[in-house]
């Protein structure tokens, strides 16, 4: 099982102190969180998506390349790639370029988006947002596992004897999860795909994300890739952990009470009741995080949000430290010890490539696709 | 013999309160048209007095708390719904309004639903016609003809305004009732998900 961190990116005020980062300070900030990330053991680090502040991260790819070169085996994400605004033949050109320079250390996690004027600004109707998902989705499968696309949709201008290049490392695409809070229509595509799901989990009650999460594996099988139990989970979760449970609470609650997302409303124990969100100590952090397997069976991928609601660098990293050194190997033994044999693990970039009998250079010489025998030029003339 | 299910949402706020008095009086007749009619009802009120907190939580993270999730499904799964509101500054009042933010949006549609409201004068009346009826005609509920609006005068005892507002309840019940038996019996869906479209129609475009 892969445990790591997500960030969304967000600059914001330190209730605490009354002090806002800088982006060049949150920036390099996240980058020093996914360094941290694989310096205390954590096997994954994911980055949002957004175009708007108070969130810097617009450029995703720019930040994992750097995190890659800074880094020897941590597994580089996204959370969430923008599969509605962003044109599929950029996102199939851009993580097949980071997969090269990160040595296939990616994968991707799709996502619709939640910020209605990012829909005009890059071009598209907030109302069109599952069609472009599906749409957009289907084209990107084909680049990458095409070499010659020839393309037409309701969305994007048709492509004529298109490569997409870099082609993806050894011939294997980069795994894909897809993330929804609410929508049973990407649990299905994710499904039909035999892709992952990844349920954010983390802002709505457990029984929701547990229906998301049935409902995904019911169709996994449905679509022939395997039993339901062998489906690709990932979850979300939130943790704020000290040593002591009541200092956890005492320091995390005016993060909690002033955050963006939930502040102002439920008080922190409601929230930690009708949530995953956990604050508290190291074995109350574990407790919590193995009762997740009861609802929604063996999963793949653990993913934490520790660095949101201004909570400062410093703390962040403490919380790393703890994660490392405390709670995630007490999981990974208890998960591991709990998992059948033949429930699968997250699929990686080696595993992708012995599943496909081996890595192939799949670099298109002008000389044309080997399945077509056709070349960009004899297309275009 | 068929049994229906009733939701009654009220959203008077003082204790006793007029608005729970006119659900109550609407609610008693419904069940007495309802069992000439043949069929028995069972009764669930919502307060929405009890939820207050649970909605200004649910607007601040998105989603209903366990305790307000368990008021929705009882309106969303009943067979029909009595919704009663004092008027508040020419109109339902916001924690009313609240509890119909929550909603989804295709939760009452088809929905057999008798209007209420309370108000200190009369003068509020029209409030059923001009805000009451508009929100619901939205959701696509069905309204039956009569909304009852009771101003504290309605409720002097004997003839005269009390004997008129004791004839507007049982018209309304009566209309209630008539639609509810015409209906087969509400079931709630075992699966959440059985109408979601397969991947072949979201390629389509039948998403």
């Amino acid at each position: 099982m892969q445990f790591g961190v997500f960030s969304v990116s967000d600059i914001t005020t330190d209730p605490t102190t009354g002090r806002t980062p800088s982006e060049a300070e949150r920036i390099q900030a996240i980058v020093r969180i996914a360094e941290k990330a694989e310096e205390v053991g954590l096997d994954v680090f994911a980055l949002g998506e957004h175009h708007n502040p108070p969130f810097f991260s617009s450029s995703p790819t720019t930040t994992l390349a750097y995190v890659a070169a800074r880094t020897q085996r941590l597994q580089l994400s996204t959370a969430t790639t923008l599969i509605t605004t962003n044109d599929p033949v950029k996102i199939a050109e851009d993580y097949a370029m980071l997969q090269h320079l990160a040595g296939g250390r990616v994968d991707l996690m799709m996502g619709r988006g939640n910020t209605g004027p990012v829909y005009p600004w890059f071009g598209q109707d907030i109302r069109d947002g599952l069609p472009l998902a599906v749409e957009n989705y289907a084209l990107l499968r084909r680049l990458w596992d095409e070499e010659v696309v020839d393309w037409s949709g309701r969305f994007r201008t048709p492509l004529q004897g298109f490569t997409s290049t870099p082609r993806p490392l050894d011939g294997v695409a980069p795994f894909v999860w897809h993330g929804s809070i609410r929508s049973p229509q990407i649990a299905e595509q994710a499904a039909y795909y035999g892709d992952g799901f990844f349920s954010n989990h983390i802002f709505w009650p457990k029984e929701h994300t547990q229906r998301m999460v049935e409902f995904y594996r019911r169709r996994f099988e449905h679509h022939g890739h395997g039993s339901a139990d062998q489906a690709i989970v990932g979850l979300g979760g939130q943790v704020f952990v000290r040593r002591n449970s009541q200092d956890a609470v005492r320091e995390f609650r005016p993060y909690f009470d002033n955050a963006p997302v939930y502040g102002h409303g439920p008080s922190l124990e409601d929230f930690s009741r009708e949530t995953p969100l956990t604050v508290g100590s190291p074995q109350q952090v574990i407790e919590r995080t193995l009762g997740f397997r009861e609802y929604v069976g063996d999963y793949q991928r653990q993913l934490f949000l520790i660095d949101h609601a201004g909570l400062p660098l410093k703390t962040v990293l403490e919380q790393l430290d703890v994660l490392g050194e405390e709670v995630v190997p007490v999981l990974r033994k208890e998960f591991a010890a709990l998992k059948p044999a033949h429930v699968p693990d997250a699929p990686t970039h080696a595993s992708l490539v012995a599943a496909r009998g081996g890595a192939v250079d799949p670099t298109v010489h002008a000389a044309g696709d080997d399945v077509t025998g056709r070349t960009a030029e004899e297309v275009s003339a | 013999m068929t049994t229906r299910t009733l939701a009654v949402v009220s959203a008077g706020l003082s204790t006793p309160s007029s608005t729970r008095l006119l659900a109550d009086r609407l609610t008693a007749a419904t069940v007495a048209a309802l069992r000439e009619r043949g069929q028995d009802a069972v009764v669930e009120v919502v307060e929405l007095r009890e939820h207050a907190r649970d909605l200004a939580d649910a607007f601040v993270t998105g989603f209903p708390n366990a305790a307000l999730r368990a008021a929705i499904e009882t309106v969303t799964g009943a067979d029909a719904v009595i919704a009663v509101t004092p008027v508040f500054t020419a109109s339902y009042s916001g924690l009313f309004k609240s509890f119909v933010d929550v909603l989804e949006k295709d939760a009452l549609t088809g929905k057999p639903v008798l209007l209420g409201a309370t108000a200190g004068t009369a003068r509020h009346s029209l409030v059923l016609e001009h805000a009451m009826r508009p929100l619901f005609a939205y959701l696509r509920a069905v309204t039956v003809p009569t909304a009852v609006f009771a101003a504290s005068e309605d409720w002097a005892g004997g003839e005269g305004a009390g004997g008129e507002l004791a004839a507007r309840v049982d018209r309304a019940a009566g209309e209630l009732a008539d639609v509810v038996t015409g209906r087969p019996a509400s079931a709630r869906p075992a699966d959440p998900f059985a109408d979601v479209p397969s991947f072949e129609q979201l390629l389509r475009g039948e998403a």
